[in-house]
């Protein structure tokens, strides 16, 4: 029989250990989230998060090694915003009929989104590539990495940008539009998905399935109108 | 739900197809998100048997973003000297995309209903 410490070299450059962690992580953070009665703050992509980066920082694993077992989870994105078409196809008729909303909603946050980080950074002293990398975090990882290197941007700090907006968007939305009054669910979930991508969106399929739906569509849309306007509004602040 | 998962990966191939083909700004997985929406239409039986499985998905969408975010944390000192400004600007801009989008969405809706 092998000793532990050696069973534990074995594994430790396993993916099936760090796959499973990742796994179990999340089910930590569902279970808590859903326990404190679905609180919010209690995001579980934050809980599992920050366990898996203590545990790596604890076994000093590198990041490499445990993304050879997360890979798996991380390649599911791709079909996942596929199955984007099952809720937008189930939810066809509010959509069509929601369609001059969506649109104006869509111009009105897509263009804050921007603008505001940008001028709230700037009036911060934030210059150069660090805020040429801030202009796309309101967009879908993969659209907001191209923009921030077509523009001049870092994309590795836009990765960055791009998560904790999806994060603080997440957390903030029920508690804000609760107090801004907004009860319709069409509007709730289109507004979390262009202010904060596929994080937000996931939230917001946490919530109601129609409030899902239109997260996914404001945020694909968002990344169109997103990569068409960023050009523009830098010249403002170049 | 093996086969269901197969029509998305092929949807997602042909979406990554037309976006390399064209150059195009919208990435692979978005235009397969259109595909598989226009198969629907199409086919609703297809979409009755893919359903469960998308949206079986879907429910744990979070799950799909932690990787990235744990590989986010060794790059949090990227933020530097500017950091605590750069929260403040993407929380403060979040928020008020959120509100000026959901504000504008309940606006419109309201006009448009009046005029019907």
């Amino acid at each position: 029989m092998n000793a532990l410490p050696e069973i534990w070299t074995y594994l430790r450059q396993e993916p099936l250990l760090w796959l499973s962690a990742t796994l179990l992580a999340y089910a930590v953070g569902d279970t808590v989230f859903l326990k404190s009665g679905k609180r919010p703050y209690m995001n579980p992509v934050l809980i599992a998060v920050t366990l898996l980066a203590l545990l790596l920082w604890v076994t000093d694993v590198s990041y490499p090694t445990y993304f050879e077992g997360a890979k798996f989870v991380h390649f599911m994105l791709g079909p996942a915003t596929v199955a984007l078409a099952a809720p937008l196809y189930a939810n066809l008729d509010k959509v069509r009929a929601a369609a001059l909303p969506m649109f104006a909603a869509l111009i009105a946050g897509s263009v804050t989104a921007i603008v505001s980080v940008l001028a709230i950074a700037y009036a911060f002293g934030v210059r150069g590539e660090i805020l040429l990398s801030l202009a796309p975090k309101s967009v879908t990882a993969p659209v907001a990495l191209g923009i921030s290197e077509s523009i001049g941007g870092s994309p590795t700090l836009t990765a960055v940008l791009v998560i904790l907006t999806g994060v603080m968007g997440a957390v903030m939305a029920t508690p804000l539009l609760n107090l801004l009054g907004i009860k319709d669910w069409r509007a709730r979930g289109f507004a979390l998905g262009v202010a904060s991508h596929g994080i937000g969106t996931a939230r917001a399929f946490q919530v109601n399935e129609t409030a899902g739906a239109f997260a996914g569509i404001g945020m694909g849309l968002n990344a169109i109108l997103t990569a068409l306007i960023v050009p523009l509004i830098i010249q403002i602040f170049a | 739900m093996i086969y269901h998962l197969t029509v998305l990966l092929l949807c997602q191939l042909a979406g990554e197809f037309l976006s390399q083909s064209f150059n195009l700004v919208v990435p692979g997985p978005v235009v397969g998100m259109v595909i598989l929406l226009g198969l629907f239409m199409l086919l609703p039986k297809l979409a009755m048997a893919v359903q469960p499985t998308a949206l079986g998905l879907l429910s744990h969408l979070s799950l799909l973003f932690v990787p990235a975010g744990v590989g986010i944390v060794g790059h949090l000192d990227k933020l530097g000297s500017d950091g605590l400004p750069i929260l403040f600007a993407l929380a403060a801009s979040t928020a008020l995309a959120i509100t000026v989008g959901a504000l504008v969405f309940v606006g419109m809706s309201r006009l448009v209903e009046r005029r019907k």
